[in-house]
């Protein structure tokens, strides 16, 4: 029931964008959606709607921020 | 899916417990998540197992179907077995006890109860019976309500489809928690989710206020691996602030545009939770221009009747159920005499055993031969 899932959108037609979870289609809607989405984005669904569009470079940052911090205390030691 | 491996990663996972490990805590720690997802990663992964002693993680009011008061189940089967009605609601309702029995009681009596994945397949439904009363029971936090705040924004509904609405928000029900006093929250992992939807702001009080850690988080290992990382650093360095270490879905401002929605739809009201009673400012109500579209005055039903008396104090459990103790992490799904043996997910006897988002249930997939 709570469960958001990263899915890919592989087609937008007006406010429906399908989406693709482990080759399981679906239609979502992307009223919701506060900026613009492209085919290839991966967006949060939730119930029949993407409520955010996933930044996968905000999460490649945390995990290289996440990696040096562990990688620096371990030069510490 | 090749977007979130990484946060599965084995040697970060390691090495984030590692960390955690390190940092001497003067008192034993305790974090509560108050989201389904949550306790669906950390029991699937085991990551409690991988916590030093010390830091433990419990499960708060997570279950938007767990809390959804059993009155309003009561009413959907009234509804139900009405001539001429379909009720459309989420899979994880059909089974919900209440002293009315199941929505899938009432299916075995000849109800019409169609399962719905969003809050649009209800419209689908109520086109196709045009002579039918469809009504959408709609539960849920914040994540869901915004989608039914755009459904009802619609402006060609059909004029058969009514909502039965039984929302929560998240905030209120964790300030209310703070006052039960004998919790020992130590630190908050909020649901990356409703933080998506609803921003950060909503959340600062906890740390100003209480001086409560808290942090948004997702739902892979690393994620919430991060989050308990985040938390224990800032007890161990006595600062206490909001964090974000879901960045690639949390802004800080939220979706202003699913915010707007919900603002627009409904008011803000008192709502009674299944299990522990009545939070102010929890819950949502259509506002009196969606009238024509609100199933509790389409069919007469208060919004908020008082909660029926019996059961554990009251609240809404039945006699000999753990569930309103479980629901506010007060004791463990294994501390609970009718676990895995009276009360097991093909006939549920508390709500917590229904829906992967309840506790008891999610402990039975993943716990039971332990």
């Amino acid at each position: 029931m709570c469960l958001a899932v990263p899915s890919k959108i592989v087609e937008i037609k007006d406010t429906i964008a399908t989406i693709d979870v482990h080759g399981v289609r679906r239609d979502v809607s992307i009223l919701l959606l506060p900026e613009d989405v492209n085919v290839g984005d991966y967006v949060l669904v939730h119930a029949g709607f993407a409520i955010q569009k996933i930044d996968k470079e905000a999460g490649d940052d945390a995990m290289r921020l996440i990696n040096e911090l562990i990688e620096m205390d371990e030069l510490k030691e | 899916m090749a977007i979130e491996s990484i946060y599965r990663d084995k040697t970060v996972v390691e090495r984030l417990v590692q960390q955690i490990q390190k940092i001497h805590l003067q008192h034993p720690v305790r974090v509560m998540h108050v989201c389904g997802t949550h306790e669906n990663v950390i029991s699937r992964f085991g990551l409690r197992d991988l916590l030093p002693e010390g830091v433990d993680v419990v499960a708060g009011p997570g279950c938007p179907v767990c809390v959804c008061p059993g009155r309003d189940i009561e009413f959907a089967n009234e509804l139900a077995l009405k001539e001429k009605t379909i009720i459309a609601t989420f899979g994880d309702m059909i089974k919900v006890p209440s002293s009315a029995g199941s929505l899938s009681d009432s299916k075995t009596k000849g109800a019409d109860i169609r399962v719905v994945y969003g809050p649009f397949d209800a419209v689908k439904i109520a086109k196709e019976n045009p002579a039918k009363e469809v009504v959408l029971f709609a539960v849920g936090f914040e994540t869901t309500a915004c989608g039914v705040a755009s459904l009802i924004q619609q402006s060609n509904l059909p004029e058969n489809l009514s909502i039965l609405i039984s929302h929560r928000l998240i905030p209120p029900s964790m300030e209310f928690l703070l006052g039960v006093g004998d919790l020992c929250i130590d630190g908050f992992l909020i649901p990356g989710h409703v933080a998506a939807v609803m921003g950060m702001e909503q959340y600062r009080l906890f740390p100003e206020a209480y001086r409560i850690p808290t942090v948004a988080a997702g739902f892979e290992p690393v994620d919430v691996l991060m989050g308990i990382l985040a938390i224990v650093t800032q007890i161990k360095e006595g600062t206490y602030r909001c964090e974000n270490v879901y960045q690639r879905a949390v802004q800080e401002k939220g979706n202003v545009k699913a915010q707007t929605a919900i603002k627009e739809v409904f008011d803000i009201v008192p709502a009674y939770w299944r299990g522990i009673g009545k939070i102010p400012r929890s819950g949502l109500r259509l506002k009196e221009r969606y009238k024509m579209q609100d199933a509790r005055c389409r069919f007469n039903n208060p919004p908020f009747p008082p909660l029926q008396k019996g059961g554990e104090g009251g609240l809404d459990i039945n006699p000999g159920c753990s569930c309103h103790l479980i629901m506010i992490g007060k004791i463990k799904p294994t501390n609970c005499p009718l676990f895995g043996n009276t009360c097991i997910p093909e006939a549920p006897y508390g709500p917590c055993m229904v829906s992967m988002d309840g506790t008891c249930r999610v402990w039975y997939k993943y716990k039971r031969n332990v």
